[in-house]
């Protein structure tokens, strides 16, 4: 992985870091537009407009649930002001990001006032126990929630980088090629061609399920850099840059790619996908890898291991497969490209004994 | 078909598994006449290799003819004899065009595993755990060879499988353990190891040009052999290596050093405890002792040359005898693609015949057994080949040909 520092310039903008990437400034606003977050905070918000009001209403129920002293009604109403206010700013702005952070605020001082009350003699400490738990449990959303929100940080962004044992020219009308994509990027089902700089993309989310999107090309400077975003109402927002420079010495291309993406089930949903071992610049590194190896031998190599994926858990024994094991690797997009069905094999020579 | 496949620690079994089919279009599938255990393999059997998976089939020095072609091999014809090279090479990437094949950057699927462990990944290799690829094996009656146009070598049909089935890594590999020494006339070579491979490394310095090599082991039909190979010896149960080493050379120390021994060096007791005890405690992967030794040996401004197997990680590195005397550290997998040509002619002239290394051949159902007695020096085991053929008539015509056929 490299962190260049690099000032290329196309369509008469200079970059100054690699990591301001162009299609960043290019969609105007910074961040994508994070529905998933949104989402998360819209609950968080009714969440907190509920608790506000059940406090402000009946503190000496939220005293007993919680477990403290029935004697600080007056300190839990104003908690409760405090949590409608936080709602009323999370549904009243287009990012609620502030909203979010002043929930974490709260979320701070219902701690700290949980852990004073756990001091007094007056408290139910089973109780108390269980409210902190509670909080602690809300706290960890909203922060997850919150920076999600915040700018600079939304979603999920990748980066990786390779050399090409080929001409720039033909690195970059290899990947211009958006219909090109499956046969490098495992999750990318299909990327069809609308027209208009439009294309219609199919990829495999978490657990399987099947995510779709439309995208538009957003610059493309042949031979040094194409990017791309998606459209609203995408399943997955996203936005990538690729850029190839000539390597020093004559020795190739180097491709840099950069992708953002809010990650289906948001942060939480990522969080829970590298644990299975999905992480999103070890699968960028990996589509890299078979991206150089269409364009250096023509095809993507497999090895006994890795006919369902490279990854940890995706490994099968270093041993032939049987015809069963064939069949089920077939659907890989690890196998575009190769075939070996014996009817594809025609023109392969076979042994007669 | 059968297959040696690898289920733990000291625990091998010839089993039935599919047969290898074309997977990528310049694969060949070679129907192995004959197959060899390396030193390398010992690793594996002895569980200190990381990324291997139950049933890996294990198995990198075989030969054989080809029996299937993918549609873009171009080189190789049906029925053609072959020795094949242990390292998975495309021939395309900027590595293989300058010749360094073990590096290849295309041949690896697993690479992302290896660049872990390692920074950066090396090729894929047959059978070799799954940071090198995870490829099936040779230890079986057929494997798929990637790369068919790359690799594979034919081999002339007056040449038999016992003189030519060692390009595929030994030979090669001692080859480029010598030639990493920049050998010059009257040199003096001590190398670590009289296995195999450091067999061929003596053999390998003398045609390059060194006046006296010195092979170290504690083996005594291993010495025996690199006496035969024109060594002189050092057994390190009886000499302290380092002042026998120094008496010999009048104090100057050998012109270069070959480590051909790797992660699992035997040493003197105190030094082999505390590295046994580290290696178990997982505070360092290999056992360097070799190498330590080598480097404190060499001369001033010489050449260590590391051909043995490493891992991981090694402890108590003396890198201020490195700095300090301006040494020379050279090391890599063999780049046997490189090496294969010209050591074929060696042997077309009968300057080298291969196969003095041999020590026990049978079928390949006794692999079990094979690995026990070369793990453990029994029986005076140097070199084991293995014949998935052994009660055939050596055409291939066996009753697998027949399975063979009607899977396709």
């Amino acid at each position: 992985m490299s962190a260049n520092q690099q000032t290329s310039n196309y369509s008469g903008r200079a970059s100054s870091s690699y990591d301001e990437v162009d299609y960043v400034a290019e969609r105007g606003k910074p961040g994508l537009p994070s529905s998933s977050g949104k989402k998360l905070a819209r609950g968080l918000g009714w969440f907190s407009i509920g608790l506000g009001l059940a406090e402000l209403l009946a503190p000496r129920a939220i005293a007993s649930v919680s477990g403290v002293s029935k004697s600080r009604t007056g300190l839990i109403r104003l908690y409760g002001l405090r949590e409608i206010a936080a709602g009323v700013m999370i549904f009243s702005q287009e990012n609620p990001a502030a909203g979010m952070w002043s929930r974490v605020v709260g979320d701070a001082i219902d701690l700290a006032s949980l852990g004073n009350a756990a001091r007094s003699p007056n408290t139910n400490k089973g109780r108390l126990a269980f409210a902190t738990a509670n909080v602690a449990a809300v706290t960890a959303l909203d922060v997850i929630c919150a920076k999600q929100l915040s700018n600079g940080d939304r979603g999920i962004h990748a980066r990786a980088s390779c050399i090409v044992n080929r001409e720039p020219d033909e690195v970059y009308s290899f990947w211009r090629n958006f219909e090109n994509f499956p046969r490098f990027m495992r999750h990318v089902e299909a990327v069809q061609d609308l027209g208009d700089g439009r294309y219609h993309w199919v990829a495999t989310g978490p657990a399987g399920m099947s995510v779709e999107w439309d995208a538009m090309m957003v610059a493309d400077d042949p031979g040094r850099v194409i990017t791309w975003r998606s459209l609203e109402n995408s399943d997955v927002d996203n936005a990538g840059a690729v850029r190839f420079e000539r390597a020093p010495g004559g020795r190739g291309t180097i491709v840099r790619v950069n992708i953002e993406y809010n990650p289906v089930g948001g942060v939480l949903g990522a969080a829970v996908a590298k644990l299975l071992g999905e992480e999103p610049e070890q699968q960028m590194d990996d589509d890299l890898r078979r991206f150089k190896q269409i364009l250096e031998i023509g095809e993507v190599v497999v090895s006994d291991a890795t006919l369902y994926g490279t990854g940890y858990f995706e490994q099968r024994p270093a041993r032939p497969a049987s015809a069963d094991e064939l069949e089920r690797a077939e659907t890989l997009p690890s196998q575009t490209g190769t075939n070996h069905r014996s009817d594809d094999r025609a023109e392969g020579r076979m042994m007669q004994p | 078909m059968r297959a040696t496949c690898w289920y733990g620690k000291r625990d091998m079994r010839v089993e039935e598994v599919p047969d290898p089919q074309i997977l990528n279009q310049q694969d060949a599938i070679v129907r192995v006449t004959s197959t060899a255990i390396c030193g390398s393999d010992l690793h594996m059997y002895n569980g200190f290799v990381p990324t291997m998976k139950a049933g890996d089939v294990l198995g990198h020095e075989f030969m054989g003819d080809v029996v299937e072609v993918g549609r873009e091999v171009h080189n190789l014809n049906l029925g053609e004899r072959v020795v094949v090279p242990f390292p998975i090479a495309c021939g395309k990437c900027g590595f293989c065009q300058a010749k360094a094949y073990t590096l290849c950057e295309n041949s690896n699927p697993n690479a992302w595993i290896a660049e872990r462990l390692m920074g950066h990944s090396p090729a894929g290799i047959f059978g070799y755990s799954h940071m090198t690829g995870g490829f099936a094996g040779g230890q079986a009656e057929y494997v798929r060879v990637p790369f068919a146009d790359v690799g594979p070598i034919k081999v002339p049909s007056h040449l038999s499988d016992e003189q030519v089935l060692f390009l595929s890594d030994i030979f090669p590999t001692g080859y480029m353990g010598a030639e990493m020494c920049d050998i010059k006339p009257g040199d003096t070579i001590a190398i670590w190891g009289c296995g195999p491979v450091g067999q061929f490394a003596i053999r390998c310095a003398f045609l390059l040009g060194a006046e006296k090599v010195i092979a170290i082991d504690d083996v005594p039909e291993r010495l025996k052999m690199a006496q035969d190979g024109g060594a002189e010896t050092i057994n390190f149960d009886e000499q302290n290596v380092y002042e026998k080493l120094m008496d010999m050379t009048g104090g100057r120390g050998p012109d270069s050093c070959i480590d051909n021994v790797g992660m699992e060096a035997h040493a003197p007791l105190p030094i082999m405890a505390y590295d046994r005890i580290k290696q178990a405690m997982m505070l360092e992967t290999d056992r360097p002792h070799a190498l330590r030794e080598a480097i404190m040996c060499c001369k001033n401004g010489g050449t260590v040359s590391v051909i043995g197997v490493y891992a991981g990680f090694v402890d108590k590195f003396p890198m201020g005898s490195v700095m300090n005397r301006s040494l020379t550290i050279k090391a890599g997998q063999a780049h046997v693609h490189r090496y294969m040509r010209p050591l074929l002619q060696l042997i077309e002239n009968g300057d080298i015949d291969p196969s003095f290394v041999i020590t026990h051949r049978m079928p390949l159902e006794d692999a079990p057994h094979a690995y026990d007695i070369f793990a453990n020096k029994l029986d005076n085991c140097i070199k084991v080949v293995l014949k998935p053929d052994w009660n055939g008539n050596g055409n291939g015509a066996s009753a697998r040909d027949q399975s063979y056929t009607v899977v396709h």
